[in-house]
């Protein structure tokens, strides 16, 4: 790892508006660490002519006192967004080749904004999974690694490509996206930083769609302050998103260090899960006492729809994907299987170019919304949604500002664990403390609050209220400052 | 609630996605399975319970009833596996 590549963006930042090194030297540092750590198959496509181009025309505005927010910063893009002539596949067979004549609303903003795009990052196919095994371009590798063990671990899903680049230095920070975890569990499981804004608060335009009323994008970063400053660019008001929200994106960064006395947290009754690992309580326990010493009010709150939030999410998120992915039929891109008759082309294309895990969930949520079970099956779950919204805004009207939690039920699994995928529920699960947050449409941020008893990075959680991500990100701080920073030793260049 | 076989065989025709024989049993056991667990929904009351209709309570913005891209046929039929003159290639549908 160069020195350079060390530096969080904040850092990165202000060195290179003081002009103590080059956007290009920030970028070809970058891109060494990249090219030295390609056993981790974090990056799915490397694009660092790409990156010397922004680099240099970064340095050209800085140069003339023009510099952006993000100006020189190298950062990696989680395929499922859209990259203007760069491949992006949402890391399916389905989508061969295909590469798209527009940029997402997201990317969008982080190049106008001065980042430099280093290449494009693994994840779990079409963000469904929790370990990053279901990429058509294979699992990628947790830098993190057991103490004494060489055993490799996944990185958590579906954003496992982001998380583990941000761990391991190949890129300053990362887009990731976040339908029932996606975000928050690869960072707990990488000791990085992860919020899923409000829904609404991004743009989902030009972002391959998975669950549409869930999906929302957000940043992984190495610290709490650069998720703020990431979360700053990415978020916008579009007018090609109508659920996007008209309310002004506020300056995150600005929040924090400021104290957190008097605020009141809220401490979930239902979170605390029959044999939960004692790791998990500990470190529960002690996000607690950090937040209690730095002034703030601790109440015992009770969310009584919690355990229903995770079987609610397997009718939606599967009913939303059954149509979602009804546009990859073989005409108008990707991957086409001939057939004797269109109907027998469409099937052929769909069978071989979705992964098992995906046509599960075609099949899911072609099934509940199929005549007859509709009401039973999805408006039941919408239901459900509802009295789960309805629990979180009744301990918001109680004066709470923030809701601890863990962030997962365990610390990074390995690859291929036999228990793990012994049955597709076991996965499933690991969303359990996520996955509410999705179904309320609220923020949440996952930030590194310890190790567990192997030496692997554990994540707490922080709820908010809608739009107020400011507040998490001044919570965070606190845990941040109290926990200290995680590092993964460096075995894989 | 559960499937059987021919259940799963006509879901995966109403996804358009090819199963092989053998492949029924083994889904129809993953999705009863899937279907089991969800079944916990049942004990929770809904009854005088509105679906959510949208997480976000906002209203639908207007935009004026214009124009505002298009125009580029051979953009959109650029990443097609078959396409002749701007047009999608598919079989023969129409005898």
């Amino acid at each position: 790892m160069s020195d350079l590549s060390k530096l969080t963006i904040a850092q990165a930042r202000d060195a290179l508006s003081k002009g103590q090194f080059k956007a290009v030297e920030l970028a070809e540092a970058y891109i060494s660490a990249m090219e030295a750590a390609r056993s981790l198959n974090a990056y799915i496509v490397e694009t660092p002519d790409k990156a010397r181009k922004m680099a240099a025309a970064s340095d050209e505005r800085i140069a003339r006192g023009e510099a952006g927010p993000l100006e020189g910063i190298p950062l990696g893009i989680k395929d499922l967004f859209a990259t203007q002539g760069i491949h992006t596949q949402a890391c399916s067979h389905i989508l061969d080749q295909f590469k798209p004549a527009y940029e997402s609303t997201v990317t969008a903003n982080l190049w106008e904004d001065g980042a430099v795009m280093l290449g494009k990052l693994n994840m779990d196919e079409f963000a469904m999974g929790s370990s990053n095994e279901t990429s058509y371009y294979g699992p990628v590798k947790n830098p993190w690694r057991a103490e004494g063990s060489n055993a490799d671990l996944v990185p958590g899903g579906s954003s496992g490509g982001s998380a583990a680049a941000v761990a391991a230095h190949i890129c300053a920070g990362a887009t990731a996206t976040d339908t029932g975890g996606s975000i928050r569990q690869p960072a707990a499981f990488t000791g990085t930083v992860g919020i899923k804004p409000t829904y609404g608060r991004v743009s989902r335009w030009g972002t391959v769609a998975f669950a549409s009323s869930l999906d929302q994008a957000g940043p992984i970063a190495r610290d709490v302050r650069d998720a703020a400053i990431l979360l700053k660019s990415i978020a916008s008001v579009d007018p090609k998103d109508t659920t996007s929200v008209d309310i002004e994106v506020p300056d995150y960064e600005a929040v924090i260090g400021n104290s957190i006395k008097g605020m009141k947290i809220g401490i979930p009754a239902e979170y605390r899960m029959d044999g939960m690992p004692d790791d998990i309580e500990a470190l529960w326990q002690k996000g607690i006492d950090w937040l209690r010493d730095a002034g703030a009010e601790i109440v015992n709150i009770s969310l009584p729809h919690t355990k229903y939030a995770l079987p609610a999410y397997y009718i939606v998120a599967p009913a939303e994907a059954s149509s979602n992915l009804a546009r990859y039929d073989g005409v108008r891109y990707g991957l086409r299987v001939p057939g004797d008759d269109i109907v027998s082309m469409y099937e052929n294309t769909r069978a071989e170019g979705f992964g098992a895990e995906v046509r599960r969930r075609i099949m899911i949520g072609t099934y509940v919304l199929s005549a007859g079970y509709y009401d039973a099956y999805y408006v039941k779950a919408q239901k459900v949604r509802t009295l789960i919204k309805q629990d979180f805004e009744t301990s918001f009207a109680d004066g709470v500002d923030a809701i601890l939690t863990p962030a997962t039920p365990s610390a990074a699994f390995g690859i291929a664990d036999q228990d793990m995928s012994s049955v597709p529920v076991k996965m499933y699960l690991n969303d359990i403390f996520t996955v509410t947050v999705n179904m309320a449409g609220l923020p949440g941020i996952a930030v590194p609050a310890g190790l567990d008893a192997n030496g692997l990075p554990l994540g707490l959680q922080l709820i908010g209220r809608p739009f107020d991500e400011a507040t998490l990100f001044q919570i965070g701080k606190v845990l941040e400052d109290q926990a200290g920073r995680f590092e993964a030793k460096n075995w894989w260049s | 609630m559960s499937v059987d076989q021919a259940t799963v065989r006509r879901i995966a025709r109403l996804a358009r996605i090819r199963i092989s024989d053998n492949e029924v049993p083994k889904l129809e056991g993953e999705l009863n399975h899937i279907l089991g667990w969800i079944e916990m929904l049942e004990e929770v009351d809904t009854d005088n319970v509105e679906p959510m209709t949208s997480v976000v309570e906002t209203s639908m913005r207007l935009r004026a009833d214009e124009v505002n891209d298009g125009g580029y046929a051979d953009r959109v039929t650029g990443n097609a596996p078959a396409s002749d003159e701007n047009f999608f290639m598919v079989p023969k549908v129409v005898e």
